[in-house]
């Protein structure tokens, strides 16, 4: 490469690092700081606060129980999808592009489209009245239903987000040569087989990154719970929004953004474990 | 990239599926065609169904009088409007931003081996595993101060730190792909090294550059928590949606739904042949 | 037209040495091929001299002008791909007359070179096309009309053939020649192909581990190796070594005595397949056949001397068969002659 030049690649990295730096490092360490101190010094208030409140204990084990429960239906049900469109041999474009749709769907859209099918006089109880199963418009999104209210954040959750692990499940199958699912053909592997033993060792690191990404933006989910339940369903990114907005206490907001990450990172440190492939393992 | 995206997954073997399995693979997919299509539909409905369609029982699932009267309506509110031009406003400004700081590192990434690309390469996968979104929270102190809370431009900042590490992952796999010997071509020929970018890199990019700003669009047009965050009166669409939830009628948070989704839908539409080979890249 | 000074030109790569001292003179008009394998430095020497790369320490002078420090633009070269490097966005008639718009030659002037490239390279009837409707071939004829169409003093050329299939490059290095000596540009050509270099090149210079082993005409290249790397790259089959013992000025395998040029020690001698002959009777040097190959033209003989791996070629209608031993008689004028220690070719005498 040409060493002439060496200043080069340093000029044209420098923006970025200066403003990744300002506006992604600066403000990682103002949230810890900013979760560490109360009124004049360090103190782990913020936390306190945050643990004695109502609605933490609540919204630790519904963002937990929502990215359980999400992740892996995403997950089987993109792999489901990504066989069944590769086996398309005809509208395969068209099929994908469908099934992509919710990629570009913000989530609070995809909490509104399905309240306009769950709202208690929408498509789903329509649906129901016609089957004679309820006797008029009946609400699942109350307080006092939390397991609909939960199935239907989940719902929305899978609807809008398995696309994006589609795509990506999609993207690693595309560099998994056909050779060697044929070459196990030959030697008599069934598809089941094939599927368990070639593929899917072989689909490791876009499951790794599949699973990192959709489980650091599952501990972030919000806007879907905000659009269906409002605060009945309470999660730990909108507790923080309550904290900062409604309640303005900046201390307890970034206490629960430190939470946050420290679960995604934790997270994306067990998938980076459970889920790593050795270099020479590569095809 | 460009010529291998073009042809999403080579035809399988699948000619020779027996026509039972076949049928049964065309219901599955069927299903998850409308699986992902009906909420479409029925915000849709919703959407222009106005305050009677919310509110009929039983509805039925075909579109009966519909009108364009409600969505207009609802775009006549007061600060709907706005809303829309601060969103609009915010991803050009994170398009603008992220491919401008994003390209150059993509480029320099492709190009050159230099101390300290594992380190930058680091600090761009390392945003992965933020919620990066949540950063926001800090940036309302400093932000008030400088002037940049409440505003569509602030909003695009916090949006960039989201696009910008994409942009730069999908740009340097772009810049791979177009090979050197061009660049060298052009050089021997008379090109000074912006010249050979100018006439003979960025026409080669251009489409790829295309789908990389729109995927940076569709990311701050849908971004709910940081613009929810940084904004009061000058609130982007989402924002203002969240806002309102609470005490708006349905009807308009259908056809608030409704406008959220459409610029997505075409948009996918439009980068299609680029999403997979995007997103391969984007999750390595 | 100009000449090319190549000045103990160094590369390193961190610590590797990917070219030592490397001296070269190629005369005006004067067609050079680098020819070595991969990796003994023959493209990092061509792209230092194109200003592609940057060497560590030495000098570039083309025509009389030192261009060591100089951007690649301002050296009045052109240059061939191995990929060729024609761009997909332009057109074949863009392709050629890039490098005369970038020296904002006139429209006129655009217009004529090009359109004599073309002719010269058979190109003319596709100059509206865009190159991915191209074949290799074609390609490759649009590279080289670009290179040729701004009439460089020096044209470089890396691999241009390699990516041909056999039938094609055979064709293109026919014509490739006689539209280079038409031209009369100063011509490198990077190769790793010795039929290749051998055909096209006015003198070969054959490069192994970052040096230049021996630089001459094709004909002095084949019969006189100057060191064991050269005599085993050129010529197919390679040239045989056999390590042998002389005494009193004479080695000896078998019953067969050869003259030395020492007069004592061990030694090895560089034997050319084509320079033995099967004796009628058995005698000389004996040669334990293992395989014979009839490749048409000749049979090609492998098996050993004096227990050494040795190939042997024999006219196509020789009997021999395998695990037979036959006698060759060599002309010792043909014979090279290697130092075992160094590996250099000894004087002949």
């Amino acid at each position: 490469m040409p060493a002439r030049t060496s200043w080069i690649p340093y000029a044209l990295i420098a923006p970025s690092v200066i403003f990744l730096g300002a506006l992604f490092l600066v403000p990682l360490v103002q949230t810890v700081w900013l979760s560490v101190s109360a009124g004049d010094g360090l103190s782990l208030e913020n936390y306190q606060r945050m643990a004695g409140d109502l609605n933490f204990s609540l919204a630790v084990s519904n963002t937990f129980l929502l990215t359980l429960v999400v992740v892996p239906i995403q997950v089987v049900l993109a792999l489901a999808m990504a066989t069944m469109v590769t086996k398309l041999d005809k509208g395969r474009d068209l099929v994908l592009w469908v099934l992509t749709i919710p990629l570009g769907i913000s989530d609070l859209a995809a909490g509104l489209a399905w309240l306009a099918l769950l709202q208690n006089t929408g498509y789903l109880n329509s649906a129901l009245y016609a089957l004679g199963l309820i006797p008029g418009p009946t609400g699942w999104l109350s307080q006092e239903t939390p397991w609909s209210l939960f199935f239907a954040i989940a719902m929305a959750e899978v609807w809008r987000a398995t696309a994006i692990v589609l795509v990506i499940l999609i993207a690693g199958l595309q560099l998994i040569p056909k050779e060697f699912s044929e070459a196990a053909e030959i030697f008599g592997a069934r598809p089941w087989t094939r599927f368990r033993r070639i593929t899917l060792p072989l689909l490791k690191p876009s499951l790794q990154s599949a699973l990192i990404l959709r489980t650091v933006l599952a501990f972030e989910v919000f806007a879907v719970v905000y659009a269906l339940g409002g605060r009945n369903f309470p999660v730990l990114a909108g507790e923080a929004y309550v904290w900062q907005n409604d309640n303005q206490n900046y201390g307890v907001a970034a206490a629960y953004a430190v939470l946050i990450m420290a679960i995604s990172l934790a997270a994306t440190a067990v998938y980076l474990r459970v889920l790593r492939t050795r270099p020479e393992q590569l095809p | 990239m460009t010529a291998a995206t073009s042809k999403v997954l080579e035809p399988g073997r699948s000619t020779t599926l027996p026509s039972a399995r076949r049928f049964l693979l065309w219901t599955g997919i069927v299903a998850l065609l409308a699986w992902v299509l009906v909420p479409i539909y029925f915000v849709a409905l919703g959407a222009f169904g106005g305050r009677l369609g919310v509110f009929r029982w039983p509805k039925s699932i075909w579109p009966t009088d519909l009108a364009i009267e409600p969505m207009m309506q609802f775009l006549t509110i007061e600060g709907v409007f706005n809303a829309l031009i601060n969103s609009l406003i915010a991803a050009g400004l994170t398009v603008l931003f992220s491919i401008a700081l994003g390209a150059p590192a993509g480029y320099a990434l492709a190009r050159y081996t230099f101390r300290g690309q594992n380190a930058y390469r680091l600090l761009v996968l390392l945003t992965r595993a933020f919620p990066l979104a949540i950063l926001a929270l800090p940036l309302t102190v400093s932000f008030i101060r400088l002037g940049l809370y409440d505003t569509p431009f602030g909003v695009s900042l916090i949006h960039t730190v989201l696009a910008l590490p994409f942009a730069a992952l999908v740009t340097q796999s772009l810049f791979m792909g177009i090979p050197r010997e061009y660049e060298e071509a052009a050089w021997v020929f008379g090109c000074t090294r912006f010249q050979a970018f100018m006439r003979v890199v960025l026409p080669l990019a251009l489409p790829g550059l295309a789908a990389t700003a729109i995927f940076a669009f569709v990311i701050s047009w849908n971004e709910v928590f940081a613009a929810s965050i940084l904004t009061v009166r000058e609130r982007t669409l989402t924002a203002y949606l969240l806002r309102i939830l609470s005490e708006s009628p349905l009807h308009y948070r259908f056809a608030g739904g409704f406008i959220l989704i459409i610029p997505s839908v075409l948009f996918i539409f439009a980068v299609r042949r680029y999403l997979f080979a995007v997103w391969g890249i984007a999750s390595k | 037209m100009a000449d090319i000074v190549i000045d103990r030109v160094v590369k390193e790569f961190g610590s590797f040495r990917a070219l030592q001292e490397v001296s070269l003179t190629v005369n005006d008009g004067e067609f050079v091929a680098l020819l070595g394998p991969s990796g003994c430095g023959k493209t990092t020497l061509l792209r230092i001299i194109a200003g592609l790369e940057t060497q560590s320490s030495g000098r570039v002078v083309i025509g009389g002008r030192d261009v060591s420090d100089l951007a690649p633009r301002k050296r009045r070269l052109a240059m061939v791909f191995q990929n060729y490097a024609v761009f997909p966005h332009m057109t074949v008639f863009e392709n050629v007359a890039f490098g005369l718009r970038m020296q904002k030659a006139s429209q006129a002037d655009v217009r004529r070179k090009v359109e004599r490239a073309a002719a010269l390279l058979h190109i003319d009837g596709y100059l509206d096309r865009y190159p991915a409707k191209l074949s290799g071939g074609q390609r490759q004829r649009v590279a080289v009309a670009r290179a040729l169409a701004v009439e460089p003093a020096v044209l470089l050329m890396d691999e241009p053939l390699s990516n041909l299939d056999a039938l094609l490059r055979l064709e293109m290095r026919t014509e490739l020649k006689a539209v280079l000596r038409e031209a009369g540009t100063t011509t490198i050509y990077v190769t790793h192909d010795q039929t290749e270099a051998m055909g096209l090149a006015d003198r070969i210079a054959v490069m192994y581990g970052g040096k230049i082993d021996q630089i001459g005409s094709p004909l002095e290249i084949y019969a006189t190796p100057a060191t064991r790397f050269v005599g085993g790259f050129i010529g197919s089959p390679p040239m045989n070594f056999i390590k042998v013992r002389c005494a009193q000025g004479k080695a000896q395998i078998g019953a067969a005595v050869l003259p030395c040029p020492v007069a004592g020690g061990d030694i090895e001698l560089g034997l050319r397949g084509e320079d033995a002959s099967l004796t009628a009777d058995g005698a000389g040097i004996p040669f334990d056949v293992r395989v014979v190959e009839p490749m048409g033209s000749h049979l090609l003989l492998t098996g050993s001397i004096d227990g050494q791996l040795a190939r042997i070629v024999a006219p196509p209608t020789a009997k021999v068969d395998a695990g037979a031993r036959v006698g060759l008689s060599v002309d010792p004028s043909r014979l090279t002659w290697i130092d075992s220690g160094t590996g250099r070719a000894m004087a002949r005498t």
